[in-house]
């Protein structure tokens, strides 16, 4: 134990404490409040009931009054710690309130009603989920269909972004061409223009090839990723020529080269760009939001932006989905955050 | 079949030009080496074989077709890559096979061929491994076989050898040798190493900034060497050349001085030999013996002795600044420095003119 | 690149795989055209989806964008425009005096530069010095780095709608941090309807979504830095601080200087998570110029595609500059490793 200890706080060079140790571990701890808290908060508020989330100051844990069924009474009543008059303190089940005043009964005894003052009565609270905001999203709103739009746009994006990068990739790095640069600059070109500064135009020309209001509309303009195409270029120019001319020697057409030879030997930075692609159509939100105005083609963002700018905000469902919408990310983060920091370090790519 | 024919090709990338002119006929089942010092344009010349550049000018045939223009894959060779160049990603077997499969060839057939391959090369046991689990040696094994397989009309081997250590490649070396004497298949062979040409070729070409300098057997390079650089290329240690001037001629005969007074007389009668001309002679260093001598002694002082048992190598340098290796038989100037005479036979020298051609004598 | 890990090698191998039989189908027509065209017009048959998916949607765009900011109308459709020259630029620069939107034709867009301004400002010194700071920890010999690394990088994948959910949850009225105030004896404050705290909080946000994305990159930067430097120092008795300033900021600055051209360029065109969180309110406060471009050229009743196209394009000549001296510092960068 005490070796654990001693791991735990060595110090350089096995000196003690110094300042700046005390503020890096301040500012460590700090961080993993500030940075997980948030969205633990949001996941433990998205399983209150509509009247938990209005208490002020809210609990950290979802409670929910504790119930029971009396004999003749058809619904389950709340059950309440209460003082009775005669000074002795019993849990009862409410049956009516009227004003200020409680009529309760005792479950075991359900025929006498006793009546106290609202004040004497404390509710009994016990940790409960409230699904329901799971499931009522999907059950009423067209939660569902959000869903299946995002995971649509995501995939097919992402599936579009491989191929058409990295055949673009392929061509710039192992042939020479006329034209190569101009092709090069023209994509480096593009690096400088985000889609929030062509935003206008290219609804217009999403409009003029009639993919305004489509799914198609939301992929397409995102699939000619500069970013991708360098990412792979850069990784495929590290591929040895030798081994191309080899496969043209071995009879293999340029195509079989691309798909047997260069695409398996490029798999890591495929599966770099697969993964960021992912994350970035998962979380577009701005283009989408241009081009998708009929609700049912809207993708989780939209719609939950959507959900959280009407005038009666429905906080329980917009927390649940919210959740859900985080749950893919959270996922990526969990199995493969070591491979995308490194991915990150490596190539400055986001 | 494979004779392979090249008419005047010339390939240039842009202004530069990196091969002039080359004419080369490859006679069925030669081993034929291609050697010159890095950036002489001998993988160049192999990449345009190979079909996977294209020249600039020039025709280029295999068996009497014309393939100039005609792609890698449908020219029917081979070849062995410098690097390897094996599939990182398959197996050795899939390696040997992926350029079977690509010309549509029944498994059954493919089979046998890598059968009879790994056979032949020793490398059954690591059929299923990938090359990243190989050894160099077993990696070269493995490209060698990748070529053979393929049953090609020739194969072209990129300087195969170069990234083995050197007690491995002297073995290869053998094996490749042997190979080629089995399958009796045209073998173009690129290399920098003069060893490996001499003990390898049936013809060397020897290159040098885009020209063929010379073509021959092996011993008939070392032994009447076309010009300077093919001399000082071939042979090691290097040829001795030392700078030297017609003294005086004689019908049939012409008398040379050089460094370290230098004296001989030559046979020789070549119309440029005429007095005061500049001459080179070219002595090979296991040609000199310590010793007395009329014709071709000379006198240098030693500067280093390295005694390799069988025989000694001595450095010298004559007066007048003339640096001189020797190779003598046996063990000789026992860690002895000073100033010691040497001496050659005439008959043995090699004799070049200003423009560094060789000058016949006897 | 670092990234050829064996979960790595898996991913990819999964994702090639499918494309497999698709290849075979399409081999044949293509040996066909390599035959007729050679490799060249191999290498125009690879890039052309790209570059054909580049060209619909990326390159005409940028040249649209500059027909509609010389033209007029709310039609989207160009034919249907009219055509008025410089007009939409000087209705933009119209003004009274800079400093203060309120005298400017277009109030709306110089509120926005404004704001845009100050966002830039505050929140890229912000980001960098946190991110620096928390970069420096982590190149320490601590316990569990790739972990740490990890806490910080995780709200970095979260989209910004959420990010803007969460913290609207948090500091709305009845939201966490008030309540943790209350605790206190604080009042409540009504963080997202205060035009101070709502902007303070759209920097805060932004801050806490990115900065494990530029922490990575520097961290990158000083790993970078060869260990034997610091010993060096230390074997000379230098100060802590003296190391820093002297050994490790010079070495870091040509990373760092791409890092906060890298966050000027984001800080920019800030939309997505602010808008979520405070909507561009309370009334102008948190308008931004992705925000005004995006009502003008669509949401709003004053709808004006020119407007908002000759605004975008005003934005983009920044947001080029910006990277023109990124790409240069980045240029710089290399030839100087290349000397090294």
């Amino acid at each position: 134990m005490s070796n654990v200890v001693a791991f735990l706080t060595r110090r350089r060079g096995g000196r003690g404490w110094h300042w700046t140790d005390v503020f890096m571990w301040a500012w460590l701890i700090g961080a993993l409040v500030l940075m997980f808290g948030p969205a633990l908060w949001l996941a433990l508020s998205s399983f209150k009931t509509p009247a938990q989330l209005a208490e002020f100051p809210p609990t950290l844990l979802p409670y929910a009054t504790q119930q029971a069924t009396v004999e003749g009474y058809d619904k389950p009543l709340n059950l309440f710690t209460t003082k009775l008059p005669d000074g002795t303190t019993r849990v009862m089940a409410e049956v009516r309130r009227v004003g200020t005043v409680s009529q309760l009964v005792d479950p075991k005894a359900p025929s006498e009603i006793v009546k106290v003052n609202i004040a004497d009565r404390q509710p009994v609270r016990e940790i409960r989920f409230a699904t329901e905001n799971y499931t009522q999203p999907f059950e009423h709103f067209d939660f569902l269909q959000y869903l299946k739009n995002s995971v649509f746009v995501t995939v097919v994006a992402t599936l579009i972004t491989l191929l058409t990068n990295s055949m673009a990739a392929f061509a710039l790095s192992k042939y020479q061409f006329r034209g190569r640069n101009l092709v090069l600059l023209l994509i480096v070109g593009t690096l400088m223009v985000p889609l929030s500064v062509l935003l206008v135009p290219l609804y217009s020309v999403i409009s003029a090839v009639g993919l305004f209001d489509s799914l198609w509309g939301v992929i397409l303009p995102t699939v000619a990723t500069p970013t991708g195409v360098f990412l792979l270029r850069q990784y495929m120019l590290t591929i040895p020529d030798e081994l191309i001319d080899a496969a043209r020697m071995d009879n293999a057409s340029e195509w079989q080269i691309y798909w047997r030879i260069v695409l398996p030997l490029a798999a890591p930075a495929l599966a770099v760009l697969a993964i960021f692609s992912v994350v970035w159509r998962w979380n577009d939100f701005l283009w989408p939001l241009v081009v998708l105005s009929r609700k049912e083609l809207y993708t989780l963002q939209v719609g939950l932006n959507t959900y959280a700018g009407e005038l009666n905000v429905q906080w329980h469902f917009i927390l649940a989905m919210t959740v859900v919408t985080m749950i893919p990310v959270v996922l990526v983060f969990i199995f493969l955050q070591r491979y995308i920091t490194a991915g990150i370090a490596g190539t400055g790519l986001k | 079949m494979g004779r392979i024919t090249l008419t005047n090709i010339d390939r240039a990338y842009g202004k530069v030009k990196v091969l002039h002119d080359i004419n080369l006929d490859i006679q069925d089942g030669e081993m034929l080496v291609l050697v010159g010092p890095s950036g002489c344009g001998k993988s160049t010349l192999l990449r345009l074989l190979a079909g996977l550049d294209q020249p600039t000018s020039g025709k280029l045939e295999i068996d009497g077709r014309d393939v100039t223009r005609v792609s890698a894959a449908d020219r029917g060779l081979a070849m062995v890559f410098q690097s390897y160049a094996l599939y990182p990603h398959m197996t050795v077997r899939q390696n040997l096979a992926f350029g079977l499969e690509n010309q549509r060839m029944p498994k059954a057939e493919i089979d046998t061929r890598i059968n009879e391959a790994t056979r032949m090369l020793e490398i059954g046991q690591y059929l299923d491994r990938r090359p990243g689990q190989l050894s160099g040696g077993q990696r070269q094994r493995v490209a060698i076989g990748r070529a053979v397989v393929r049953n090609p009309t020739a194969f072209l081997l990129d300087e195969p050898l170069s990234n083995l250590d050197a007690e491995l490649r002297i073995s290869t070396r053998a094996e490749i040798s042997a190979l080629h004497k089995r399958l009796a298949t045209t073998m173009v062979y690129v290399t920098h190493d003069q060893v490996e040409a001499m003990t390898l070729a049936d013809r060397i070409v020897v290159m040098r900034a885009g020209r063929i300098e010379q073509i021959g057997r092996p011993l008939d390079l070392y032994n009447e060497p076309a010009n300077l650089f093919v001399a000082g290329f071939i042979g090691a240690p290097r040829m001795n050349l030392l700078p030297c001037k017609v003294k005086a001629t004689a019908p049939g005969s012409v008398r040379i001085e050089g460094p370290g007074g230098l004296s001989m007389s030559i046979v020789a009668s070549d119309a440029n030999l005429k007095p005061g001309e500049d001459f080179t002679v070219g002595i090979r260093p296991h040609d000199m013996t310590i010793g007395m001598g009329s014709d071709g002694a000379l006198e240098a002082q030693v500067t280093l002795v390295e005694a390799l048992g069988p025989e000694t190598v001595a450095h010298t340098l004559t007066a007048d600044g003339q640096k001189l290796v020797a190779v003598l038989k046996g063990q000789q100037l026992d860690g002895s420095g000073g100033s010691i005479k040497l001496h050659f036979d005439p008959a043995m020298a090699h004799l070049f003119d200003r423009s560094g051609q060789r000058v016949p004598h006897r | 690149m670092t990234i050829g890990s064996a979960i790595g090698q898996k991913i990819g191998a999964a994702i090639v795989a499918p494309i497999g039989w698709l290849a075979a189908i399409i081999d044949a027509p293509l040996k066909l055209w390599q035959r007729a065209t050679g490799t060249t017009g191999m290498a125009a048959f690879f890039l052309a989806p790209n570059m054909l998916i580049f060209g619909v949607f990326v390159l005409a765009p940028f040249v649209i964008n500059f027909l509609y900011s010389t033209t007029s109308g709310n039609a989207f459709f160009l034919p249907d425009r009219s055509f008025v020259g410089a007009e939409q630029y000087q209705r933009l620069l119209e003004c009274g005096s800079y400093l203060d939107p309120s005298t400017c034709r277009e109030d709306l867009f110089w509120k926005a530069v404004h704001n845009t301004g100050l966002f830039v400002v505050l929140q890229v010194t912000l980001l960098i010095v946190v991110s620096m700071i928390t970069a420096l920890i982590l190149n320490r010999e601590i316990v569990g780095r790739s972990f740490w690394r990890a806490v910080f990088f995780f709200p970095v994948l979260l989209s910004p709608v959420v990010v803007g959910l969460i913290w609207r949850w948090i500091l709305q009225r009845q939201g966490l941090l008030n309540s943790m105030l209350y605790q206190f004896g604080y009042q409540p404050t009504e963080w997202l309807t205060d035009r101070f705290w709502a902007f303070a909080a759209g920097i805060t946000v932004s801050v806490w979504a990115h900065m494990g994305f530029f922490t990575l990159i520097l961290l990158a930067g000083l790993q970078a830095i060869p260990r034997d430097l610091y010993e060096a120092a230390e074997m000379d008795g230098t100060r802590p601080g003296r190391v820093f300033w002297r050994i490790t900021l010079p070495l870091l600055m040509p990373n760092l200087l791409v890092v906060i051209i890298l966050a000027l360029i984001r800080a920019v065109q800030i939309f997505d998570e602010v808008y979520v969180l405070t909507g561009g309110g309370p009334g102008t406060s948190t308008l931004f110029l992705t925000q005004y471009i995006y009502e003008v050229g669509f949401a709003s009743l004053l709808r004006n595609p020119g407007l908002a196209a000759a605004a975008s394009i005003l934005m983009g000549a920044v947001l080029v500059v910006l990277t023109l001296v990124q790409l240069q510092v980045g240029r710089r960068n290399e030839k100087k490793g290349a000397r090294e």
